[in-house]
């Protein structure tokens, strides 16, 4: 069992009240709170070793080049890939998804190629592909789900053809908290030579995530939704794919040599991490990494997944609640509508009695057009959350509830 | 009563309260309060589209003065739209258009919304102006 008390300790944000209440923070699907060792990590960096990082002779230089190398290690021992030179910095999910289309995308797929994505993503994980759709005159392809929320496989099936050159799909929906069947989708995508790029914003912060079991092509992620400081993401791809990929920004780093008759590129990662990076964030996800192991993935995902099935129970009885996705394989997510009241009108009346939620399309609106819905209200639990707060959670709610109609 | 009149009386309704709750309880009130909206202007054309509601205004002159009809799908937003109705509609076009609408910053109105809800709530405010400025063409001189 955990000690979620002494948990709760380590995440100074937690202690404070919010309009007269102790604060229920319920919204980590948007992003998750940091614990100390994350923040004290990124303020020693800043107090200590601040210094521009590969190419410098200086002793700081080296101090932070081998503070900021260590995270890219521990990031490929957490996912267990094959070396380290296959994570990529990035600012984020979306900044990986972006990569992967402007530079595998633009230099391999063309005219009449075939995307196959899926109605749950994100609005990230959907424009960057209608873009290079657009520029190349690709075809986007769209997997249906039924009202569970969960994927038609058999109409992925029926879609994949020599054709396809690229499935990109979410690990776990933020909207709905689905988890997709992924080893399957791999292993399909793959019978037909086709690439695969999962979404795992949502799912690195709850399960362990084996690249090399999955056997997936491209895997993104960020740090700031896995107890991690925001403006930090991952890519990590297959070495293979990763090499034959062209640069995706210019700039320093990212070179060899640089001259106006023609300029060379660096090695994997550096060949796409162009100019500075952001070193002091990428210095603190590595605590956020060292934080969420001491706790263990396993304890991790078994309370969130008790907290779920609690909260579930415990809103059951409001009076014409609705919960959106219902998936037989869900991470802790509880999306639900209230029959005759905006999902904003609870939201703001949740959150004048402390508690955080997010209410809205959750950037699917895709999604939400597919299940007839403006929105709902998303909340979204993390290792620090407790039973106590979902049951003073849900005795708002109904009040919320009664309230407003 | 004058614009003026009628937002310092808001603010001493709204002196009563000292926490968001309390606020909110009394917004949800008057939304409920809020005259009936013709279903005929139900329309795009009187929508105001905010972040993630949505906002209905509907001008018509009675009198020499512009009056608004207004509703919202969310029982927040109707209060707040009701707030801003009971300032200005029923006033000269002149008056809608220069009006210092002091009352919302005094009652904390924006620190009670998000900052989304901050930008419907501009949204709704220059809609109401703009109505104003383009009935005052039709605006009989004093």
């Amino acid at each position: 069992m955990l000690d979620i008390t002494s948990i709760r300790q380590d995440f100074p944000i937690l202690q404070q009240q919010v309009n007269g209440k102790p604060l229920i923070y319920f919204d980590n699907a948007a992003t998750s709170q940091k614990p100390r060792q994350v923040i004290d990590a990124l303020t020693h960096y800043y107090a200590a070793i601040n210094a521009n990082v590969h190419r410098g002779i200086h002793f700081l230089a080296e101090k932070a080049t081998e503070a900021f190398e260590n995270t890219r290690e521990a990031v490929a021992k957490m996912i267990n890939a094959p070396s380290k030179e296959q994570i990529i910095f990035t600012r984020g999910t979306t900044e990986s998804i972006n990569l992967v289309a402007a530079s595998y995308g633009r230099a391999f797929i063309g005219e009449g190629d075939e995307i196959i994505v899926s109605t749950m993503e994100h609005h990230s994980n959907i424009v960057p592909w209608q873009m290079l759709c657009q520029e190349k005159n690709a075809v986007l392809k769209v997997i249906p789900i039924n009202d569970a929320g969960e994927l038609l496989m058999d109409e992925y099936r029926k879609m994949l053809s020599p054709r396809t050159k690229l499935v990109t799909v979410m690990h776990v929906s933020n909207a709905l908290g689905t988890v997709n069947p992924v080893v399957e989708i791999i292993r399909l995508a793959h019978e037909q030579g086709a690439k695969v790029l999962i979404d795992g914003a949502q799912a690195a912060p709850h399960y362990h995530i084996d690249v090399q079991a999955l056997d997936v092509d491209f895997y993104a992620f960020s740090a700031h939704k896995m107890y991690g400081p925001t403006g930090m993401g991952i890519l990590y791809g297959k070495r293979k794919l990763l090499e034959a990929m062209p640069p995706y920004m210019g700039g320093g780093e990212m070179i060899k040599e640089v001259s106006f008759k023609g300029t060379t590129y660096n090695e994997i990662p550096y060949k796409f991490e162009a100019g500075t990076p952001n070193i002091g964030d990428a210095v603190a996800m590595k605590a956020a990494i060292d934080y969420m192991q001491s706790i263990g993935q396993e304890a991790i995902a078994k309370h969130e997944k008790d907290l779920l099935t609690y909260a579930t129970d415990a809103v059951a009885t409001i009076s014409g609640i609705r919960l959106i996705g219902t998936a037989r394989q869900k991470a802790s997510v509880l999306s639900f509508l209230i029959d005759g009241v905006h999902p904003l009108d609870l939201g703001m009346m949740l959150d004048a009695k402390g508690i955080a939620v997010r209410t809205g399309s959750h950037c699917a609106m895709p999604l939400m057009e597919r299940l007839g819905i403006d929105g709902t209200v998303r909340a979204s639990f993390a290792v620090y959350n407790t039973e106590a707060e979902i049951d003073i959670f849900a005795k708002e709610l109904r009040r919320a509830a009664e309230t407003l109609r | 009563m004058t614009i003026q009149e009628i937002q310092d009386e808001i603010i001493d309704e709204f002196s009563l309260f000292d926490n968001k709750e309390d606020c909110y309880g009394y917004i949800i009130e008057l939304g409920k309060k809020l005259a009936p909206y013709p279903d005929a202007y139900r329309t795009d054309d009187f929508l105001i589209k905010g972040c993630q509601s949505k906002v209905w205004i509907k001008p018509e002159i009675q009198n020499n003065n512009l009056v608004f009809y207004g509703d919202s799908d969310s029982t927040l937003v109707k209060g707040i739209v009701s707030l801003l109705l009971r300032v200005l509609s029923g006033q000269s076009t002149r008056e809608i258009a220069a009006a210092d609408l002091y009352f919302i910053d005094r009652i904390g109105l924006k620190q009670m919304l998000s900052m989304n809800r901050s930008n419907g709530l501009a949204a709704m405010i220059k809609q109401l102006k703009l109505y104003a400025l383009a009935y005052t063409s039709t605006d009989t001189p004093n």
